[in-house]
């Protein structure tokens, strides 16, 4: 190739891309006027004959839409909408409603459930509900393993082989009757049928699908999936079958994931989402001040706490991790970075659940008591320690590092150093469950609204090693827990849970930090939103004015 | 030519290798384990040494490394652990959309830092190469984190001009083809969408492009005032030719190497994936696709990503050697 051509080549394709470039821009700036116009027009005539979109902006993608594989949130809020489970929450708590199920009747003993089913109910491709389906739900999932169907596991002990498992059998009676029976009682049966995990699936569905069950779901929930672009968007249309008359309100939506919040909250403001999910709390003044915009408040079933690893000296000694517990000043922490929108933390688990112990006192702010439990226990010139920062913000710790930071110097007053040290998250999660920390901050979002959802799972010297990380155990309570959990009787079970809550009170494994109110912000003519607390939201009724 | 081509392609092979060894090294020697992220807080210890136990991970790591190599020279990529697909069927959408928006960035970078390194040089210590060569230093110093925020205050929120996230107007998708947009309305004959998903790249394409930009303009510059004093300008200037061809056509050809040099570094650096632009302005990139491949601890989608972006710095790397013998014939490759 001669000098010359090869120039004139070059200068040829910069001419060329400039003339691109100049056409992008004049695009950009002499056309927006109309098209905006245009987007108005479109957006009020296609509302009218009642195509109606709603963004929904979150945080991360779905890893699956096969809610039985899955144990993310991120899946669950789409599944939610195309799965309906037996049972339902209630609107914004966790009390048991009718959902494919309209009658549910427990035997005398708690060892058998007899469910009526909804009649005609048909899944996203013209197969029937019955009885039989739901049957064949349940017996994929009792014969999957724990990696396949990992909630399975933890909410009816196991699988059909193992010795835990809670299930002896369910049978169909009839097209619309459906039988339980039962190994032995179990306190939170329906809250656990109720979880989005176990969501009845299209039987043909997933017998055809296998393995891809989870990029193709097919349901009976008021929306069908259409299209999933991995870590961009998941859209949902509206069921044109749905049982329910005149439901779903709108005709389609689109999850959308965009990982920072602040982004996501500019994406709101500029009208591309009409719905962003885990907006910080500083930004909810300027949400409320913006009268395009309406805040949302997740009703609060979280905890966040600092956890004391009790095997690791000094935290073995109880004087000194009530001493801790007396030197944090929560109210300020709360104040800060919760700009108010949490409650101070007394028990492990938040007031909303049944068995909630009010006549616990709490540890108050108090740095003198602190100060003398410490010397007491020997340690009156204080002691160095290491203090774990969350690297993550999480709805119920939204900055770790400077939560930590007044964390530290309230444990300086008291007279101990604390160095905050900080790691990548699958790290810090690994070595905290390892018990490498002194003292960590962590936090658990409920699945069903139980009791033993929180203090079993969080305390119980069964979970050493899985959820229990500050190795906690005492044996008064790990009897009270096993007793809870079979004890069907609900203002007994209520009294144990109690008990509870005193033991881990006096022993004080934790110090509890805060309940937080997760928030949201939407356009202000959205209707019908009614923010889940397990964060599994049904869109059914949302609409726009 | 094809000679020396054949030969740096050989020589690839020692340095890939060479690198699926150290990431297949580190993110083993990270803690975190894969089992225990794909099946949750609540699972149990059994349940977690079976599936360690399905994924292969009981196996000893040199087990572990060869599977993985012998799977690579058969062109099996692996199969991701958290979605369970092949590595080598999730990665190219990711791939493409990191492609468009890093073409569309390194295009401004060009076409903007060069034509400002040229002028500084030119007029040196004009109040242009002082303007210029400020703006360039902010630009190479500006966490892109601030630049995204403020851009999608100002262009998004204040002025209502351009979209803030994503690669397509959500509400009018496009349906994928080559999975590169801009192509694929082209392809479908959608014009209305190709504007559309040209408007999406301008806010996350100027924020990439900014630190390129900023280089390639202090290199050119540099570069050029260099050129300028050689005795060929001086000469090119007393026969009487313009100064903008001298400039432009002597000047810069003679320049144009260690230029070429940054700008195929820094696309190669944009096609690695720009973690954070991907992440303010929500672009579904292959930056982000490693990245949270990482925080689940998908060892296979780490390893083949991480191999499938340096294949590609290297292959640049190698096209920009090839064009330094075409521009300038004083290189030659025998």
């Amino acid at each position: 190739m001669g000098k010359k051509k090869i120039w004139s080549f070059i200068t040829l394709m910069v001419f060329a891309l400039i003339l691109v470039l100049a056409a992008c821009s004049s695009d950009d700036t002499s056309s927006e006027q109309p098209k905006k116009e245009d987007e108005g027009t479109t957006e009020k005539e296609t509302s009218s004959t009642g195509n109606k979109v709603l963004i929904f902006g979150r945080g991360g993608d779905s890893v699956s839409l096969d809610p039985i594989a899955v144990t993310d949130g991120e899946s669950f809020k789409v599944t939610q909408n195309v799965f309906e489970t037996l049972l339902n929450f209630g609107e914004q708590d966790t009390t048991i409603h009718e959902g494919l199920a309209t009658k549910w009747e427990p035997s005398e003993d708690g060892l058998t459930y007899t469910f009526t089913l909804r009649e005609g109910v048909k899944f996203h491709d013209g197969t029937d509900f019955n009885a039989e389906a739901v049957v064949k739900n349940f017996e994929r999932w009792a014969s999957g393993s724990e990696d396949k169907f990992p909630y399975y596991a933890s909410m009816f002990g196991g699988f059909k082989d193992d010795e835990g498992h809670v299930i002896e059998s369910v049978t169909a009676d009839g097209d619309y009757t459906v039988v339980f029976k039962l190994k032995r009682a179990q306190a939170p049966f329906l809250k656990n049928i109720a979880m989005s995990p176990f969501g009845i699936a299209s039987p043909t569905a997933f017998e055809s699908a296998g393995e891809k069950f989870g990029d193709s779901p097919v349901g009976t929930g008021p929306f069908k999936f259409v299209e999933w672009k991995r870590n961009d968007s998941i859209t949902i249309e509206k069921f044109a079958d749905y049982w329910a008359d005149g439901l779903p309100k709108l005709d389609k939506i689109i999850f959308r994931s965009i990982p920072d919040n602040s982004a996501r909250l500019n994406a709101l403001l500029t009208g591309e989402i009409d719905l962003a999910d885990g907006v910080n709390p500083a930004d909810g003044k300027t949400v409320e001040g913006d009268s395009n915009l309406q805040l949302f408040e997740r009703p609060s079933m979280n905890v966040g706490y600092l956890g004391l690893t009790t095997t690791r000296p000094p935290f073995d000694n109880v004087k000194v991790r009530q001493a801790i517990n007396y030197a944090i000043d929560k109210q300020s922490i709360i104040d800060a970075f919760f700009e108010g929108r949490a409650e101070i933390a007394k028990n492990p688990m938040p007031p909303s659940i049944s068995g909630y112990n009010e006549d616990i006192p709490g540890y108050e702010y108090d740095p003198a008591k602190a100060k003398a439990l410490l010397a007491e226990a020997g340690f009156a010139d204080g002691f160095e320690m290491e203090l774990w920062a969350m690297p993550v913000p999480r709805p119920y710790m939204p900055d770790g590092t400077k939560v930590a930071e007044v964390i530290q110097k309230n444990l300086e007053d008291i007279g101990v150093k604390a160095k905050i040290v900080s790691y990548e998250w699958a790290t810090y999660l690994e070595k905290a469950r390892n018990g490498e920390a002194d003292a960590f901050m962590l936090g658990w979002t409920g699945d069903n609204g139980d009791a033993d959802n929180f203090i079993y799972v969080l305390l119980d010297q069964d979970n050493i090693g899985s959820n229990n990380y500050t190795y906690y155990s005492n044996e008064d309570l790990h009897k009270i827990l096993i007793e809870a959990q079979t004890e069907v009787d609900e203002d007994k079970r209520n009294e144990l849970y109690k008990q509870a809550q005193e033991i881990i009170y006096k022993d004080a494994p934790w110090v509890p930090l805060a309940h937080s109110t997760p928030l949201l912000a939407g356009k202000a003519d959205l209707t019908g939103f009614l923010p889940h607390p397990t964060g599994s939201d049904k869109l059914t009724n949302v609409d726009f004015k | 030519m094809l000679h020396y081509i054949g030969k740096r392609l050989l020589q690839l092979i020692p340095v890939l290798l060479g690198m699926t060894f150290i990431v297949f090294m580190i993110i083993r020697a990270i803690p975190g384990d894969p089992a225990q992220v794909i099946l949750g807080q609540l699972a149990s210890k059994e349940a977690i040494e079976a599936l360690r136990g399905k994924l292969g991970l009981d196996n000893p790591w040199y087990t572990q490394y060869f599977d993985y190599l012998i799977g690579l020279f058969k062109g099996d990529l692996g199969e991701s652990m958290r979605t369970v697909q092949p590595v080598a069927d999730e990665i190219w959408p990711y791939l493409a959309a990191t492609f468009e928006l890093a073409l569309f960035a390194i295009i401004i970078a060009v076409i903007i830092g060069v034509n400002a390194g040229i002028i500084s040089a030119w007029f040196q210590n004009s109040w242009f190469d002082y303007l210029a060569m400020v703006i360039a230093l902010i630009g190479v110093s500006m966490p892109i984190f601030w630049l995204g925020l403020l851009e999608q205050w100002f262009f998004g929120i204040e002025l209502q001009w351009l979209p803030t996230s994503g690669r397509e107007e959500v509400r009018n998708p496009v349906s994928a083809v080559t999975n590169l947009y801009v192509l694929d309305t082209i392809i479908n004959g959608r014009f209305d969408q190709l504007g559309q998903v040209l408007k999406h790249l301008v806010l996350p394409g100027i924020a990439l492009a900014t630190i390129p930009m900023a280089i390639i303009a202090r290199m050119t510059r540099s570069s050029m005032l260099e050129v300028m004093r050689a005795d060929f300008v001086r000469t090119a200037r007393a026969k009487g030719q313009k100064m903008f061809w001298v400039v432009y056509k002597h000047a810069l050809k003679n320049a144009i190497i260690p230029v070429l040099t940054v700008i195929g570094l820094q696309t190669g650096l944009l096609l690695g994936g720009a973690i954070l632009t991907e992440t303010i302005f929500s672009w579904p990139g292959i930056g982000r696709y490693i990245y949270e491949a990482i925080q689940f601890r998908d060892y296979p989608v780490i390893q083949s990503g991480i191999l499938v972006v340096a294949f590609i710095f290297v292959m640049i790397n190698l096209l920009v050697d090839i064009l330094y013998g075409l521009i300038d014939p004083r290189i030659k490759y025998d």
